[in-house]
């Protein structure tokens, strides 16, 4: 039998397949439209510097055959902003779940986002803490069981794309992992943007939040969930507020232009 | 020149281009001579938004091939734990300057030393020099640069508030007389390289970032090659190399300086500030024909314990003198144990002990 190999198994990691991620996770999606996205950009891995902090999102820069960092719950923009300012001929993207972008790493992505530095922040927004076994995150939507909220989230979510867009950032949109077209051309956008560029896609965890806050563990239960509170940017304008609650808007947000970060004495007109 | 000023300029002197930081008192001055200093030299200055923020830009920074410095206080050390232990992992060299104070405020204090050691999770080597004038808070910056680049690991300089605020005479020496270090970068091509090889208790030479060499720093327990691996020999074999690169190197990398050691029965032994107080002690004992002398440790860790032992092994006391309730000392006293008597001589008062002080510590153990 003929094996037919992806010409992308190109920019894999030799030798980490299969990847860890659980079946039916989105974060095997998100890696392939990355790997889509540099491809059809024409982009080469050798001159990329990709960065994971800790949970399942963080996994994937490990499994691309670039430079990487890998491994501190976070702290992925100040690493990230260090290259830059030493190496601002590198291309930097980082990968983070809502976690790490979002909880721990929080003050770093609004300072990151209002320094306009230079790099591509792609977080995969899996609605949970997945990679510690399920408990409720600054994405987690209000009223799910999770681990930690036995008896529902008493918190509203974060709407992560507002936040950066007021802190300051010039490219962001949202997808989910069923709008693949949309995601792929999300991420190209942002690889193509100077400055700082969020792309946010929600994606299923079937295991965790799949299990514990919809009742389902089928990959497919999850996928219709956030299908059904999808709506576009369009669509949710005509919408009442009260419409709006509990929806993932998705769209591009932003994109524009403004000098980028190059240390704190000096700013870069582009 | 200010001693935080001083570090700036050895900083300089060592090929120091990037620098990140976040303000509190008392290590503000080395941040604001940076900023001054670091963009007309071709470096980059930034303030983050916490320290954290300052130990991942520079360990970011190092990996990048810069040669890189965040200086804190205290409580901002706290912070940095996290990131020396990520530093120590992926052996990214890097110097970190703590000016010590008291809690809240910025009193005189000793009371680091084993948070310069110990701060981070899981097992690592620090390097932690001490200064105890302003010359040497330059001197030892310089020595700092060299230490973390031949053995790609965090180094700290431990200042103090005395030292970091006073003003005091600084020679600098001409360019030619300085030595610097700069790390090793490998000749290999990608197919051969491999990141995390090394010879037996050394560093593993560096491959610059963007060249396909596709390097993976990761925090997690990994093979030569970067690979992430959980099997116990790896583990085993990567931690032994990167605390051994430190620990076998020990009597490499540990100085001390003795004063009137060669007839004394008592010696002193000092680190940081408190150097100052005991080296007038020595003296005040010595114009009484006391037989007392002083060993100074340059280097605090890794412990300079062939120059201690030899000490225990040949007085009838040793005066441990230092900032805080009592903790080098306890590193002494494993050293001395059956080979001398240890006295303490610790206080966490805000102040650094008065030669009078010590001085009669001296006269009891003389009794």
């Amino acid at each position: 039998m003929k094996v037919l190999i992806s010409p992308q198994r190109r920019y894999i990691r030799k030798g980490y397949l299969p990847h860890s991620f659980c079946p039916g996770c989105g974060c095997g999606q998100v890696l392939n439209f990355f790997l889509r996205a540099i491809d059809e950009l024409k982009l080469e891995l050798d001159s990329m510097v990709v960065i994971g902090g800790v949970g399942c999102t963080a996994r994937i820069p490990v499994y691309l055959n670039a430079d990487a960092l890998h491994g501190v719950h976070g702290r992925t923009l100040p690493w990230a902003t260090g290259i830059k300012l030493h190496r601002p001929d590198l291309k930097v993207v980082i990968f983070a779940g809502d976690g790490d972008a979002a909880s721990i790493g929080g003050n770093h992505l609004i300072h990151a986002a209002r320094r306009n530095l230079d790099v591509t922040v792609v977080v995969v927004n899996n609605l949970n803490f997945a990679m510690t076994g399920g408990q409720v995150a600054p994405g987690t939507p209000s009223g799910l069981i999770t681990m930690t909220t036995p008896y529902g989230n008493c918190e509203p979510p974060l709407d992560l794309c507002q936040l950066v867009v007021e802190a300051g950032a010039t490219y962001v949109s949202r997808w989910t992992t069923t709008k693949a077209p949309q995601a792929i051309r999300a991420l190209k956008k942002a690889l193509q943007h100077r400055g700082f560029s969020l792309v946010e896609i929600i994606s299923q965890c079937p295991t965790y939040f799949g299990r514990y806050a919809l009742g389902s563990g089928r990959t497919d239960s999850v996928l219709r969930w956030i299908e059904e509170r999808s709506v576009t940017l369009a669509q949710a304008q005509k919408l009442s507020e009260e419409e709006r609650a509990g929806k993932f808007i998705l769209g591009e947000f932003i994109k524009t232009k403004r000098p980028i970060y190059a240390g704190t004495t000096l700013c870069v007109k582009d | 020149m200010l001693g935080n000023y001083a570090v700036v300029e050895g900083a300089l002197a060592a090929g120091c281009d990037f620098f990140a930081g976040y303000p509190i008192t008392p290590a503000n001055e080395i941040s604001e001579r940076m900023s001054q200093r670091l963009p007309k030299v071709g470096g980059n200055f930034v303030q983050g938004e916490d320290e954290l923020f300052s130990i991942y830009a520079v360990i970011g920074a190092s990996l990048a091939g810069a040669k890189t410095m965040t200086a804190t206080a205290s409580a901002g050390f706290n912070y940095m734990q996290e990131g020396i232990g990520y530093a120590s992992a992926v052996e990214a060299p890097c110097v970190i300057v703590d000016v010590q104070r008291t809690r809240g405020e910025n009193y005189a204090t000793q009371a680091d030393v084993m948070q310069m050691r110990w701060g981070a999770s899981g097992d690592y080597e620090i390097i932690c020099l001490a200064p105890s004038s302003v010359q040497e808070l330059f001197d030892y910056t310089i020595q700092a640069f060299n230490l973390a680049e031949e053995f790609r690991n965090p180094v700290i300089v431990m200042s103090e508030t005395t030292i970091a605020l006073m003003r005091e005479r600084l020679e600098i020496p001409s360019i030619e007389e300085i030595k610097v270090y700069n790390r090793k970068y490998t000749n290999l091509s990608p197919a051969d390289y491999q990141p995390f090889k090394a010879e037996k208790n050394s560093a593993p030479e560096f491959a610059p970032l963007g060249k396909g060499y596709h390097t993976l720093y990761s925090i997690n327990p990994h093979d030569e090659r970067g690979g992430i691996d959980w099997e116990p020999e790896v583990f085993d074999r990567l931690y032994q190399r990167i605390t051994g690169k430190i620990r076998e190197n020990r009597d490499k990398i540990c100085q001390t300086e003795s004063y009137h050691l060669d007839d004394a029965s008592i010696v002193l032994i000092a680190y940081g500030s408190e150097v100052r107080p005991a080296l007038d002690a020595v003296k005040m004992a010595r114009d009484k024909r006391l037989k007392v002398g002083l060993l100074k440790l340059v280097t605090v860790w890794p412990v300079p314990e062939t120059q201690i032992r030899q000490v225990a092994e040949n007085v009838r006391t040793v005066i441990v003198v230092e900032m805080n309730i009592g903790k080098y000392a306890i590193e002494i006293e494993r050293l001395c144990r059956g080979l001398c008597q240890v006295v303490r001589v610790t206080k966490n008062r805000g102040l650094v002990h008065f030669p009078e002080e010590i001085y009669q510590v001296i006269k009891e153990v003389e009794r």
